[in-house]
């Protein structure tokens, strides 16, 4: 079926219209987005087996010609990165069942749950540069609706500065679309790309390189790059586990796949000026995730400065430009979806047993709490890139391919910063797990079990992903095939 | 004509610039509208603004303005539009739950939650 590829998008945003009207009743609701959720997996998972068999898929949106309409575009990083965000969302999804409360849930959480996803799929698909910007809008309104349900203060107080920072960086997104139009007269990604190539060299290379480095700047905001991440620790904070866990995994890394999209595409015919901005960057990103992540003892801070340190990692891996470390990024990409949303999810449960966030007042879950306590374990292995686990291929081949092009800096960096996350969450564990058993005061009313089903799912996923590597590595090189052959993306667009 | 909208959109984005860089919440929020002002025009100058007839097909004239800046503008304005008004009774909720605009003391520290 030629529409094949638009159902991950389409699947949420109709759930969402139901859900508006079901509001009155909480079981429906989470009926219907449950089912719809794992609907949306099971589509994306075929939609990655299409990609995979008859290559990428493309789909003219009423029947206009390439440059002309708006053109969809799966090819398997978008296909993959689609599966990832339909999966991490129904853990959430499950994990809200018990862990956000009723009165949120009367509000239309599910419904702006949904619309979010249609935000993050959109973004993955499209394949049109104003369209993207649209997709963002979608995903990020959902967003400032899902950071202020439930109008706490600290919401209240934090999403006004989430909400500005976004704001600009919408503004400053549609002036670099502005620029761009002015320059190659075209919106769709893979007829700019082909536009681009013609006009550099002749003239005005220049003008290329400054507008790559508005892209920078846009998605930089987005995905919490060096400069740029000075929102990201207090707005993560603000929103209930649940979201935050859907916020981790998946909205930095829609400005990491825009960074990866625009630059694979645009920005690398003129002679590495752009590359060495995003290395440098990368490197030093990584540098402020690691000193946050060490310098607190509040377990939400050191997963959300986690976050930025595996943006930093992603970004170091692309910006080397190439095949192996390619690969290794889109690898760790996908890990730290998973493994970040597992990680939230199981911080949120700990906030919820011991009714604090500080370390310091935590200790002993491991008597009571033994499943939690090993899924936790096994996480904190995965996340620092323990051989078995999930982080550990993707690590060895960004390390390997920063190594074959001689940027010894950055890798050794790299390699480090895995030493400097384990300690980081390896404190938690200390810390929180193991020690005398503390006595903590609405113990008994957590729904410890159903909570825990979320994150586990998550962690089987993430070990399987690590153990399977072999299997998965097809996948991932071509995803990294059609980033570094850009002719394979245009000539699927534009059908020359 | 380019030049002097260009300018024009400089003297927005400026003003925007300051606007969002003081400490009441409302002329943040003023400040965000001049700044998607600014966008919008710039995104109308960079299209181009030779002359030619409305893009209808019915002037049957032999030149058209560029259509397409003008949908892209149409909709960054809706969307605009409806951050702004989010961000407004935002602005509204947390003055009636915190008590102040002062950006000053809307800073997340310990024991002001």
């Amino acid at each position: 079926m030629i529409n094949f590829l638009i159902l991950p998008i389409l699947v949420p945003l109709i759930t969402a219209v139901i859900l508006i009207f079901l509001n009155k009743s909480v079981i429906a609701q989470r009926w219907v987005s449950g089912l719809s959720a794992f609907v949306t997996v099971i589509l994306s998972a075929l939609l990655v087996n299409k990609v995979k068999n008859d290559g990428i898929q493309t789909l003219n949106l009423s029947n206009w010609d390439a440059p002309f309409g708006i053109t969809l575009v799966s090819d398997m990083l978008s296909a993959l990165l689609v599966l990832t965000t339909s999966i991490v969302a129904f853990a959430c999804i499950i994990y809200s069942f018990k862990g956000i409360g009723e009165a949120r849930e009367k509000y239309h959480f599910y419904a702006a749950l949904q619309f979010l996803i249609v935000g993050v799929n959109g973004a993955f698909t499209t394949g049109d540069i104003f369209n993207l910007f649209v997709f963002f809008e979608v995903m990020l309104m959902s967003s400032y609706a899902l950071i202020l349900l439930g109008g706490t203060k600290i919401q209240l107080r934090e999403s006004i500065k989430y909400i500005l920072v976004n704001v600009i960086s919408s503004g400053l997104f549609v002036i670099a679309v502005g620029y761009l139009y002015s320059v190659v007269g075209t919106l769709n990604m893979a007829h700019i790309a082909a536009r681009i190539s013609e006009i550099s060299g002749i003239s005005q290379p220049g003008v290329i390189s400054i507008i790559g480095i508005i892209f920078l700047i846009v998605f930089g905001l987005k995905g919490a790059i060096f400069p740029l991440y000075f929102w990201l620790p207090g707005s993560y904070y603000a929103p209930p586990a649940p979201v935050m866990a859907i916020f981790g995994a998946l909205l930095t890394k829609v400005g990491v796949y825009s960074i990866i999209r625009t630059y694979s595409l645009f920005f690398y015919e003129d002679g590495g000026y752009v590359q060495q901005v995003i290395m440098i960057l990368a490197i030093l990103t990584i540098i402020a995730g690691i000193i946050g992540a060490l310098a607190y003892s509040d377990v939400k801070k050191i997963i959300i400065y986690n976050i930025i340190v595996a943006v930093g990692v992603i970004l170091f891996g692309v910006s080397t430009m190439n095949e192996s470390a390619l690969t290794g990024s889109i690898f760790y990409l996908i890990h730290d979806m998973i493994i970040k949303a597992a990680l939230f999810l199981l911080v949120g449960l700990m906030a919820t047993i011991t009714g604090t966030n500080n370390l310091k007042q935590m200790g002993g879950l491991i008597k009571n709490y033994p499943g939690f306590s090993w899924t936790f374990f096994l996480a904190a292995l995965a996340l620092s890139g323990i051989p078995p686990l999930s982080g550990f291929v993707g690590k060895v081949l960004i390390v390997q391919g920063g190594f074959s092009s001689e940027y010894f800096i950055g890798a050794a960096i790299v390699l480090a910063s895995s030493l400097f996350v384990l300690i980081s969450i390896m404190k938690i564990f200390i810390n929180g797990v193991w020690g005398e058993p503390k006595t903590y005061a609405n113990e008994k009313t957590v729904p410890y079990k159903q909570l825990l089903i979320a994150p586990v799912i998550l962690v089987i996923l993430s070990i399987c992903y690590g153990v399977g590597a072999d299997f998965i590595y097809p996948y991932m090189s071509q995803a990294a095939e059609s980033l570094i052959n850009t002719n394979l993306y245009i000539d699927a667009v534009l059908k020359e | 004509m380019e030049i002097l909208m260009i300018i024009i959109a400089g003297i927005l984005f400026m003003s925007a610039t300051y606007l969002m860089l003081s400490r009441s919440v409302v002329r943040i929020i003023l400040g965000t509208t001049v700044l998607s002002h600014g966008v919008h025009l710039l995104l109308l100058t960079m299209g181009g603004l030779k002359r030619g007839a409305p893009p209808l097909i019915g002037e049957e004239a032999s030149a058209y303005s560029d259509p397409l800046p003008q949908a892209l503008i149409l909709t960054a304005i809706v969307i605009s539009f409806g951050v702004t008004a989010l961000f407004l009774v935002l602005g509204y909720r947390s003055y009636k739950e915190l008590g102040t605009d002062n950006m000053e003391k809307l800073r997340g520290n310990d024991g002001n939650d």
